[in-house]
């Protein structure tokens, strides 16, 4: 027991990784076998992320579980891992919905080792960005999460994959090669990578930097406003916020549902969450100046992805496109935390935070939900247009029961997760960004028009004659697979004090 | 021992606990899925008559309510608390709620026509054909076992943040019930445009929750509006919006919220259409229940609506507006309800109009007056609602057995009904008189006439003949309905053959009848000529009691009361005459008198239409073809297209220019240059032997030369 606990971690981080050289290992037949490897293989880094749910301890301050090895002594890199209250979040979202995406991929019929794989080497790529506190473990999980998810889309995704993938892959890529330069130039001005030290250091720094003995003289001012920006990007390309977001609904489109829900449910996480660890603490100064900005686009992020996601014909892009509506209130409640910490509207701000970071879980579990959802369907008709579905309700009345639930947690009802999220982050912002925040409502407005309109076109009105007949019913298995998920869709509605609890405490810490 | 506080935190709780078993568990139990429903609203009921005893027995309620919170929500340093409470507003509201929803949800096992065997030509998500049992039972009585946890948790709320859970649960349910039918393509657009035009009103009233919580760190009512200081520090303080307070402005936004809910001019356009959903919906949610709600809430928020304002004195810009709208949504919908055929489509009207008399009241400082007619309101609709179900079920069952398909809600097919079902015509007519406020008798008219007595003493007479005339056009359009459809002689074969309901459809309408009538007898003034003070006037004693200071009671006048009187009387007499006479396939009367304005009227004004060019055309465009083609498709991914492409000319020019002639070239050219060289020493490796040995003594012989003349 007590070595569990010393390195629950490193635990939670590499069996995944374990279990893909176990599968891979397995001979390539033997498709229920590593079906089942790989979701137990899944299911233990669950069980023991409960078990860090439960011993983390909120009143606690710092980090907690650390684990210190060293790495790159040359450059000063460590293996160094540790949690608080905002990344047990996150890891706690990241393991409970991997065995939901392994679970759902059973419908996966071809080169099913390899898929397996790749999954499993997705996680723990996921999960080590949530728990590094040395920036070069941090980029290098950052960079590793990226190429599973590429070949995922590439080599199992529908139609237009091909083209999806390398966009996927070449925007992200771009965002991260302006992250490293960044964070080898604090590596450098610090001396290390260690972002506790760095946390001391690098915002206090002010004597100009001398670098690498370059014939540049930049004051630290305009290093630091340049390596803000590079961070800003690429985390901006990942959440996405508005105007970078056109590769989230070709990606989310193309990927196999499994892979929509990770990327939607997690790899978008990993780009809210760099603002939080890493933009917030560093760069507390910049971000107040562009905090403006960000609000803005966050503001356009809720508005426009709202808009287009109305637009759509296909059900997949319609709920990829909910994504950038919803991952706009993270940036919405980051930006008026940045813009506000440090004033006399810190408790607004404070609050801001917390919403934020609950709507990054919620989003997490509501999003992965409906692509799920869409994905079953799929599964069963073949087709995406939501013009080819049409009163399919008394057909598969279970499914649709599913999917009113979870649509209605995707869209803030109250009583459902996602309300405390929007509320929280709308109660927060609305001093802080007044004029910001009452278009927001735009967005919200919108979202109701999105959400009735899919429901309106696959569950409601004359059933369409084509399916009469079929089968097209929700399995157990994949109503096995979203339960879980809906038990927390409600259970936060209900009660979120339990969460809410871990996260604000953090939150004040840090950052109150 | 439960004590108060713990039973109203339970009062909610039964009917959402059968929603969970019924869908999770009997949903293909039709039997046991309305005893669950049926029982549990009647545990609910028990707790809230226990609640409202208690509340009534109480000295002081007012000032000494039930309450009790729990801690919900760490918000940064503070918590965020929600509760119960019963103060008088509560207390009276969750009477007229438990008494309402648990007629309606016994009158629900007969409007599905429970017992009956299922037809096998019916289909979940349309209307049963034949009289036989609802596809969907189970189903029904699950989510108005939803919709009456989300009434009955607004109802026994403390705080602004629960009250807008409980009305978004509501908005769910009704959603879902108004399409009900989902299969019926008219029912399915209503549902969206019931979901989409009330969300309007609640995207601004979120705005004016976080607005009021982040302004006095509170959502909780008492903490809000029983504080002197906490108002006035809100009359104070500017908004964002120049020339308005913040209260000012937050009474603004949570009256957005109203507007929406409650159906009132501008977004009044989604309650008549939501009569699609099943009968004892239209009466639950849009009569009894839910578009109270919009009400409630201004009252509940009076304080604050009304800040800056002294009893008696000049209204405020907020409340001018809150009037103004009232006022014009009363007779703006009376107007519409004349010219209508649909026996509910009437009611519908009817229902945005009554709504809008009292949001007037609440605007113009009447706030007892309010409170009572939304009261009396609640009673007698539902009623009315429920009787002209059991009146279209009657038709129904006269379609099916003549085989005449006619319209069953089109009261032009109607006529003659008193003799063939005269349970639900005598509680039609009690409900009908009621909401035309026929004198002395029904509780519309105690309540009606105090909206009146206000307006007329503090001097509002533009909003005074405003409420008159909707309230002639209402005695109005009220006896029409009632003469088209029970008096004369039948105008079809289906009315010929119409049949009076089952009893668990009559025995509600029995019940809702006597509050329709007695409701109006616990406020009678105390001034009033001849029985006033006979019964005394609890209704103003109580109700009167939820704000810090109690209001005055309006001084008597004889000029409201005669107007009242006649504007009834009259138009009863006038429906009455106007329309005795219809025959089958005449043209309305009336449409002959007003000519084009009939078919204005008929036509809503052409609300439907204007909004749909103004409003949704052009925001569908802007989401579909600005926002995904234009910019998205258009200018983000050309400009990152245009990026790639560029990439892809640079690597292009890099490998012509640069790596073939430049790279390969110079490479080339060394290599070539060897192979050159290489052919040109190739001549010397002949692989002979012999000549290798003859130039290895020929370097031999030279080297050793020059050693020898170097070093002599």
């Amino acid at each position: 027991m007590n070595f569990i606990l010393d390195n629950l971690l490193s635990l939670i981080l590499w069996i995944p990784a374990l279990t893909a050289i176990v599968i891979l290992l397995l001979p390539r037949t033997k498709v229920k076998l590593i079906r089942w490897v790989a979701f137990l293989g899944s299911l233990l880094p669950l069980a023991l992320s409960l078990v860090l749910w439960f011993q983390y301890d909120a009143a606690q301050a710092g980090f907690q579980f650390m684990q210190r090895m060293v790495w790159y002594e040359a450059v000063n890199a460590s293996y160094f891992l540790g949690v608080d209250g905002i990344s047990v979040t996150m890891v706690l979202l990241t393991t409970l919905l991997t065995p939901a995406a392994v679970l759902i991929s059973w419908s996966i019929k071809e080169n099913v080792r390899s898929y397996m794989v790749l999954f499993m080497l997705l996680e723990t790529g996921m999960l080590g960005v949530f728990m590094a506190l040395d920036l070069m473990l941090f980029f290098v999980f950052w960079e590793v999460g990226l190429v599973p998810m590429y070949f995922l889309i590439n080599q199992w995704g529908s139609g237009n994959r091909d083209y999806a993938s390398i966009k996927f892959l070449i925007y992200t890529m771009a965002g991260s090669l302006g992250l490293l330069l960044a964070i080898q130039l604090i590596g450098v001005a610090s001396g290390t990578f260690d972002l506790l030290q760095i946390m001391e250091q690098w915002p206090a720094l002010s004597e100009p930097l001398t670098l690498l003995g370059l014939p540049i003289s930049l004051s630290i001012e305009t290093v630091k406003v340049i390596a803000f920006w590079a961070f800003v990007i690429a985390f901006a390309i990942k959440v996405p916020v508005w105007p970078f977001h056109t590769w989230l609904p070709d990606a989310h489109t193309e990927a196999p549902t499994a892979g929509s829900m990770i990327l939607a449910g997690v790899l978008l996480k990993l780009g809210a969450y760099g603002f939080l660890r890493l933009v917030l603490p560093l760069y507390p100064e910049q971000a107040q100046t562009y905090a403006g900005v960000l609000g803005l686009l966050a503001v356009l992020a809720i508005i426009m992805g709202a808009l287009s996601s109305w637009g759509q014909k296909d059900f997949k892009r319609l709920v990829a496109y909910s994504s950038v509506n919803h991952m706009g209130f993270v940036i919405l409640g980051i930006a008026a935390y940045a813009y506000a910490g440090t004033t006399l509207a810190a408790d607004d701000a404070v609050i801001a935070l917390n919403g934020a970071v609950l709507q990054m879980f919620n989003h997490g579990l509501s999003a992965a939900g409906m692509f799920l959802l869409v994905g079953v369907i799929y599964e069963r008709t073949h087709t995406r247009d939501l013009d080819a579905f049409g009163g399919l309700f008394p057909l598969a009345p279970v499914y649709g029961g599913i999917l009113l639930f979870t649509s209605m947690a995707s869209l803030g009802l109250p009583g459902l997760n996602g309300f405390v999220s929007e509320f929280m982050v709308v109660r927060g912002a609305w001093p802080i960004f007044t004029l910001y925040t009452a278009l927001a409502m735009i967005g919200l407005l919108i979202t109701g028009a999105y959400i009735v309109k899919a429901i309106r076109l696959v569950l409601h009105g004359p059933m369409n004659e084509r399916w009469q007949g079929q089968h097209l019913e929700i399995n157990r298995r994949e109503v096995f697979s979203i339960a879980p998920l809906m038990v927390l869709m409600l259970w936060i509605g209900v009660w979120p004090a339990w969460i809410v609890k871990v996260i604000n405490q953090t939150v004040l810490r840090w950052f109150g | 021992m439960i004590g108060p506080e713990l039973l109203a935190f339970l009062v909610p709780l039964p009917p959402l606990l059968a929603f969970f078993v019924i869908v999770l568990l009997t949903n293909r139990k039709n039997r046991l899925s309305h005893r669950l429903a049926v029982g549990a609203m009647v545990i609910s009921w028990a707790m809230a008559m226990t609640i409202f005893g208690l509340a009534v027995s109480r000295g002081d309620l007012g000032h000494h309510p039930i309450a009790a919170s729990v801690a919900w929500l760490p918000m940064g340093e503070g918590v965020l608390n929600l509760g119960i409470l019963i103060d008088p507003l509560n207390a009276i509201t969750l009477f007229f709620v438990a008494w309402t929803c648990l007629a309606i949800f016994l009158y629900s096992v007969g409007y599905h026509n429970f017992g009956k065997p299922r037809d096998p030509q019916d289909r979940a998500g349309l209307p049963p054909k034949a009289g036989g049992i609802e596809p969907m039972y189970a189903r029904f009585f699950a989510f108005i076992s939803l919709f009456a946890f989300g009434m009955l948790t607004l109802s026994v709320s403390d705080n602004l943040l629960l009250l807008f859970i409980g009305w978004e649960i509501m908005g769910l349910c009704s959603y879902l019930l108004i399409g009900f039918w989902y299969g019926k393509d008219s029912a399915k657009r209503a549902m969206v445009k019931a979901f989409i035009t009330t969300r309007v009103g609640d995207v601004f009233m979120l705005l004016g929750i976080a607005y009021l919580y982040a302004a006095t760190g509170t959502v909780n009512y008492r903490e809000i509006l029983f504080d002197e200081h906490v108002l006035q520090t809100l009359a104070q303080m500017p908004s964002v919006i120049g020339g308005l307070s913040a209260g000012g402005l937050i009474g603004l936004l949570l009256f957005i919220g109203t507007v929406g809910k409650s159906a009132q001019w501008p977004l009044h356009v989604w309650l008549p259409d939501a009569m699609e959903g099943p009968t004892p919906v239209s009466a639950m949610i849009h009569a009894a229940t839910m578009v109270s709600a919009g009400v409630y809430l201004m009252a509940r928020f009076f304080p604050l609506v009304t800040i800056g304002w002294h009893e008696g004195g000049a209204l405020t810009p907020t409340m001018t507006l809150v009037a103004v709208i009232g006022a014009f949504t009363a007779l703006f919908a009376a107007t519409i309800a004349v010219a209508q055929n649909d026996i509910k489509r009437v009611l519908a009207y009817s229902t945005i109009s009554q709504l809008g008399y009292m949001v007037a009241a609440v605007g113009i400082g009447a706030y007892v007056a309010a409170v009572f007619h939304l009261v009396t309101h609640a009673f007698f609709k539902a009623l009315l609602f429920l009787s002209s179900g059991s009146v279209i079920h009657g038709m129904e069952h006269g379609i099916h057995e003549t085989h005449d398909h006619v319209d069953p809600g089109d009261m032009t097919n109607m006529g003659g009904l008193r003799r063939k079902m005269p349970i639900t015509f005598w509680t039609f007519l009690i409900g009908g008189l009621a909401l035309s406020g026929f004198p002395l008798l029904t509780a519309g008219f105690w309540s009606k006439d105090e909206i009146l007595a206000d307006a007329f003493a503090h001097g509002r007479m533009v909003i005074f003949v405003v409420l008159a005339l909707a309230a002639l056009l209402t005695a109005f359009y009220t006896m029409r309905q009632i003469t088209l459809t029970f008096l004369g002689k039948p105008r079809t074969q289906a009315a010929e053959h119409a049949h009076e309901s089952v009893w668990t459809m009559t025995l509600p309408l029995v019940v809702l009848s006597v509050f329709a009538v007695a409701a109006g007898w616990a406020g009678i003034p105390d001034h009033f000529p001849v029985i006033g003070g006979l019964i005394p006037n609890w209704v103003h004693g109580f109700v009167g009691g939820t704000l810090l200071e109690h209001p005055e009671a309006v001084a008597f006048s004889a000029v409201p009361l005669l107007v009242s009187i006649s504007v009834a009387l009259g138009g009863l007499l006038l429906g009455w005459l106007v329309y005795r006479r219809v025959t089958a396939d005449a043209k309305d009367p009336l449409a002959r008198l007003l000519g084009p304005v009939h078919t204005l009227f008929k036509n809503k004004y052409y609300f439907d239409e204007l909004y749909d060019l103004i409003f949704i055309r052009p925001a569908y465009w802007l989401a579909e073809t600005v926002s995904y083609r234009w910019i998205d498709r258009g200018l983000i991914d050309g400009i990152l297209h245009a990026i790639g492409r560029f990439a892809l000319r640079v690597g292009a020019f890099l490998r012509n220019v640069i790596d073939l002639p430049v790279i390969n070239g110079s490479a080339d050219m060394f290599s070539e240059g060897v192979k050159g060289a290489g052919r040109g020493f190739r001549v010397v490796q002949t692989g002979r032997v012999q000549q290798y040995l003859i130039v290895g003594l020929l370097f031999t012989g030279v080297i050793l030369s020059y050693l020898l003349l170097a070093n002599p």
